[in-house]
């Protein structure tokens, strides 16, 4: 990848839940058209970090954020920012799949219907079937888009689960270790979609697996106990990473 | 097909925006509205018990001197208890007349009343009073002594504002001329309000004289009812509670005792005094208004939810507090009655408290076991009378005097509650320290 | 001897067994299988229990066997009573000793006197168990009995299908069920009117808007509503609401229509019902959508829906299931509430659609048939059962559909 614009850029960020001073001024400029990676031990705050990102953290009463944090240059925690509006940009898949107990259909039709993407029927059905093609799940699921997306497996529920995130036609999709609860073929499956969807969005994926860092991702971040210890290439960062506390945990010493 | 996203710019919200933005205001509003009305309808309520029932803790009494003559009490002059007790309250009632014909002259009233009018705004209950205290010391007979009677309850009502000049036009028990007489005797500071113990020791009255009734011997019949309910549904409920959560097989049996709870817990309560009046006393032949009968029914009512909250309780205790006990040899009787018990004695005492609470409440099986108003005119005197003997609770007095046509006991049935609900209030405070001072989380 | 000297004399008797058991086992030197207080309670439980027995099952007998004979027992100067008394503590003595001594035969170094009281507790903790099944038992046996009696003096025909209520005690009484069930049912449904979107709402607000600071304040005060009494409610329907309405539809009101004569009314014990159901719906809706998932909700929110349209779209039809079972278990409450419609429902059997005029209910009727002082053989009593039976019936039918909703919708997501 050559040197992409800037999609995300994230300055002194700090983040509290009630005493807890959960991310210490963190700094990170999200490249388009590519994967960034945030790993780190558990509890180190990758995960707290990326709901910033989409402004989820507004859900948890306690959860207060400072510094900013701009998309294209807009301050997403600007007052007169609608959240809504920012979530229909930002989409995010989460670690455990969580399909709405509706249709397949309605499940990723869900993002359009709200948002009035759709004009009509037919439209709305050329969406849902487009953002399933791009989530690579349309095989699997087109004879039978009004069986209830809880019936499906893991995988496939984790699959409808990005390809409703697509539906709305976000910039940057977000995704909370998002194989997690996924056995390793389905995860294998999964890797390779992100791949290609970063041709398309800005993906941010949060791992606790070094390796699958390692192989979807092309920028990597890594936090330590809620700051930003390194963030570079991927390669960098696996082959010659600059701070002591990064290689050991590369090399299995922390963590 | 999926069309780049239409929000270009995150500061610029369009008319779909607006539109989600204003039927989410819509919505939140609705939920607050919903918060209010609940919030505002116990808000009236309470004001409306407070505002009307407080009433009931004052009453209206008219101090008078009354000579105690013994040409009317005592002819022959004996003293002797057997004898004065030959005097009816009618022997009586002739002296009050007497006595406010005297405060008339003395105090310079000016009223067209007879005596017999005058008497009349006293309660009906006045010469039984002087009666009780001539009986206690017969010594008072031949002096003038100083009696506090209460005033009728139409009087009391003027006092209180229920009753007007324009209210009682066609009123029979109480005329204008008394209204007058009235307000002559309030300025001379002979008719005056005070606190009135009587309402809450006192027993309930007959239909014509509210201003004496009080709610006292109820109060006992429901202290007697909640002793048999805690004596027999705390036991019980314990016992199969731990059976069912520590014991029971999985079969079929123990399945059907356990939706047999649930849905007994929901049957209506006056299912419950069908059967209380079925089986206690159409078939066992109990007597009729006791209140163990009432407890009994009552038991019965409240096992079902004391059951479910105690295994509640004992679910809480964590399992490996009864692996601890077994690992060190006890048997599993051992291991719930010395460890498992006591962790969740806390947890079952809230819950009786609580189901108690219920019970104390609850009215419609009392009137089908004739638990009604008016059964008992005297407080029972030995613990198997109180059990025994025919009474009302405090529920079922409240239904009875708001049946009444007087609205004189109106005032009384809201103040009946009030003294029930300062017994609720203080069982849920327990109920809600024991359990803030034991909660154990693990 | 009175009853309560007899029960000391058994338990005298069953101390004396405690300390005799322990002082067998004790003097014994073999190694004993269980500790010496299980032996002693071995002892204690065999003496006090057949005794017990004896006692309970005589004294419920002896007055129910006397009165076929015609005799009442509650008076202690019958001779008769005596010679009941006297007899019965003579032979629950000499049960209590006879079961004493074998006990103490049975005492012995070797006997697992440990395993027997369990086995004796265990017995006990089930029947005690087994009481709430006996209770149902002793609910239907009772009803159906005095049901059947009711049917054999009166048509079923006019009972079910009748379309008048008008119970006169010189006999020849209509007693259909029909008005009853239709004002029940009037009462119940604007009751459910008033509680239901009401609680719903609440439970939504408190739930998914409310701050936690909010939420503690606003949750215990609505329940206290569910705390406080029904007589509370129904007092309040007579005295006050019911006399507001008047004042605002009765023929000198506020509007002056005259559509309301008397301050009882569907309308009235319908609101007053619906005020008290309102925490009842909340709480039970609460519990529901909170036993949502996070995740569907984060799955929404991540998507840019609205707290509200992640409501309507997501955690209502999520948790439909619960809901209906809630509404159903506050269904079965309003048709089995007593005090709130007798006091302000009224006593007009009819079939009436004006919500301002008085109707009755099924436990209306039951109240006032059996508390007058009717023949207890005459229909226009029994009806009182068969009605009690229905209203069993139908409550039990709707909680029974209730659980079962609200079991499978639990199931779902744990």
């Amino acid at each position: 990848m050559n040197s992409q614009t800037i999609k995300i850029s994230a300055r002194h960020v700090d983040v509290h839940y009630d005493k807890t001073h959960a991310i210490k001024d963190v700094s990170v400029e999200i490249p388009s058209n590519s994967v960034t990676a945030f790993i780190g031990p558990s509890g180190c705050g990758k995960s707290t970090f990326l709901r910033c990102l989409n402004r989820m953290n507004d859900t948890i009463e306690s959860c207060q954020v400072s510094g900013d944090i701009l998309l294209d240059g807009e301050n997403i925690y600007d007052p007169k920012v609608d959240p809504v509006q920012l979530r229909a940009k930002i989409g995010m898949v989460f670690q455990k799949p969580n399909p709405f107990p509706k249709s397949i259909y309605d499940n990723v039709a869900y993002g359009p219907r709200i948002h009035g993407l759709a004009q009509g029927k037919s439209d709305l059905d050329a969406l849902v079937e487009q953002a399933l093609r791009r989530a690579a799940i349309w095989e699997e699921v087109k004879d039978r888009l009004s069986a209830p997306g809880t019936g499906l497996s893991g995988g496939q529920q984790q699959r409808v689960c990005i390809a409703r995130a697509i539906a709305t036609a976000p910039e940057v999709l977000l995704m909370d270790e998002p194989c997690s609860a996924l056995d390793p073929i389905a995860t294998a499956q999964i890797e390779e979609l992100i791949d290609e969807l970063r041709q398309n969005y800005a993906v941010v994926i949060v791992t606790h697996s070094m390796h699958q860092a390692a192989r979807v991702s092309q920028k990597t971040a890594f936090f330590h106990m809620g700051t930003l210890v390194e963030f570079g290439d991927t390669k960098t960062i696996f082959t010659n990473p600059t701070d002591p506390r990064t290689e050991g945990y590369i090399t299995g010493r922390i963590g | 097909m999926i069309e780049p996203n239409p929000y270009k710019s995150l500061f610029a919200a369009s008319a779909q925006n607006k539109r989600r933005a204003a039927a989410e205001k819509r919505f939140h509003r609705l939920g607050l509205a919903a918060i209010f009305v609940g919030l505002s309808m116990l808000a009236i309520l309470m004001t409306t018990i407070v505002t009307k029932g407080s009433g009931a803790f004052q009453q209206s009494f008219i101090t008078l001197d009354v000579a105690l003559l013994e040409a009317k009490l005592d002819k022959k002059g004996t003293r002797d208890l057997d004898n004065l007790k030959k005097v009816t309250t009618f022997g009586y009632a002739p002296l009050i007349k007497v006595a406010f014909e005297q405060v008339v002259v003395a105090r310079g009233i000016e009223t067209d009343l007879t005596s017999k009018d005058m008497a009349a705004i006293v309660s009906k209950s006045a010469a039984a009073q002087m009666r009780d205290c001539v009986l206690n010391d017969p010594g008072l007979i031949g002096t003038t002594a100083e009696f506090k009677f209460l005033a009728n309850s139409w009087i009391d009502g003027y006092l209180k504002g229920r009753v007007t000049r324009e209210t009682i036009a066609n009123n029979k028990n109480v005329s204008i001329a008394q209204l007058d007489f009235a307000d002559q005797l309030i300025e001379l500071g002979i008719i005056g309000k005070s606190f009135n113990i009587q309402f809450i020791l006192g027993a309930d009255a007959s239909d014509q004289r509210p201003e004496d009734a009080g709610i006292g011997v109820a109060i006992i019949g429901s202290f007697a009812m909640m002793c048999v309910v805690l004596l027999l549904a705390l036991p019980i409920g314990v016992a199969s509670s731990i059976y069912l959560e520590e014991f029971a097989p999985k079969n079929r049996l123990t399945d059907f005792i356990e939706v047999n709870i649930a849905n007994l817990a929901a049957v209506p309560s006056i299912v419950f005094g069908i059967l209380g009046l079925a089986i206690f006393i159409n078939t066992m032949h109990l007597p009729q208004s006791a209140p163990v009968v009432g407890g009994l029914v009552l038991t019965l009512m409240t096992l079902p939810t004391l059951i479910i909250s105690t295994r509640a309780a004992l679910k809480a205790v964590p399992p490996s507090i009864r692996s601890a006990a077994l690992g060190v040899g006890a048997s599993k009787m051992q291991s719930t009655f010395h460890h498992v018990l006591p962790l969740a004695a806390p947890g079952i005492l809230t819950g009786t408290i609580l189901g108690l609470a219920q019970a104390l409440g609850e009215t419609a099986p009392l009137l089908l076991i004739g638990m009604i108003g008016y059964v008992a005119t005297n407080m029972p005197e030995t613990v198997s009378q109180g059990l025994l003997s025919p009474n009302s609770a405090m529920p079922a007095q409240i239904y009875e005097w708001a049946k009444r046509a007087d609205p004189a006991f109106y005032e009384r049935a809201w103040g009946g509650i009030i003294i029930l609900l300062i017994f609720l209030v203080t069982m849920n405070l327990i109920a809600v320290t024991l359990r803030r001072r034991f909660e154990q989380r693990w | 001897m009175p009853t309560y000297i007899l029960i000391l004399m058994v338990i005298a008797l069953a101390l004396l067994g405690f300390w005799l058991g322990k002082r067998k086992v004790n003097l014994a030197a073999a190694s004993l299988h269980s500790l010496p207080v299980h032996y002693a309670t071995y002892v204690l439980l065999m003496t006090i229990f057949p005794a017990a027995l004896t006692l309970v099952i005589w004294s419920l007998a002896a007055p129910w066997l006397l009165h076929e004979q015609g005799l009442t027992l509650p008076n202690t100067n019958d001779p008769v009573a005596q010679a009941d008394a006297a007899l019965k503590s003579i032979v629950v003595i000499i049960v209590a000793v006879v079961s004493l001594f074998f006990a103490m035969q049975k005492v012995s170094p070797k006997f697992r006197a440990r395993n027997v009281v369990e086995k004796f507790i265990l017995a006990a903790l089930l029947i005690c168990a087994a009481l709430a099944v006996l209770t149902t038992v002793g609910i239907v046996v009772s009803m159906v009995f005095e049901t059947a009696h009711f049917l054999n003096l009166h048509s079923w025909k006019d009972f079910f299908f009748g379309l008048a209520w008008s119970p006169n005690f010189h006999g020849d009484s209509a007693l259909s069920i029909l008005p009853l069930l239709w004002g029940t049912l009037y009462i119940s449904c604007v009751a459910l009117l008033v509680a239901v979107p009401v609680g719903l709402l609440s439970a939504i607000y408190l739930s998914e808007y409310a701050s936690s600071f909010i939420r503690s304040i606003a949750k215990p005060l609505l329940e206290i509503l569910a705390g406080i009494p029904t007589i509370v409610y129904g007092l309040f329907a007579l005295l006050t609401f019911g006399p507001f309405l008047r004042d605002l539809f009765g023929p000198e009101g506020f509007f002056s229509v005259g559509w309301m004569s008397d301050a009882r009314s569907v309308a009235t014990a319908g609101i007053v019902m619906g005020i008290m159901l309102i925490p009842f719906v909340s709480s039970l809706s609460d519990d529901i959508i909170n036993a949502v998932p996070q995740s569907l909700r984060d799955g929404s929110f991540g998507l840019g829906a609205t707290r509200s349209e992640t409501i309507k779209h997501v955690l209502l039809p999520a948790a439909l299931p619960g809901i209906v079972g809630a509404i159903l278990l506050a269904a079965s409450r309003a048709i089995g509430e007593t005090m709130i419609v007798v006091l302000g429902a009224g006593a007009i059997a009819r079939f009436t659609g004006n919500p301002l005029e008085a109707l009755t209910t099924v436990t209306t009727r039951i109240v006032s048939q059996l508390t007058g002082d009717g023949d207890f053989n005459s229909p226009e009593t029994l009806v009182a059962f068969a009605l009690g039976l229905t209203l069993f019936v139908l409550t039990l039918g709707l909680n029974i559909f209730a659980l079962y909703y609200v079991r499978k919708y639990r199931e779902q997501y744990e």
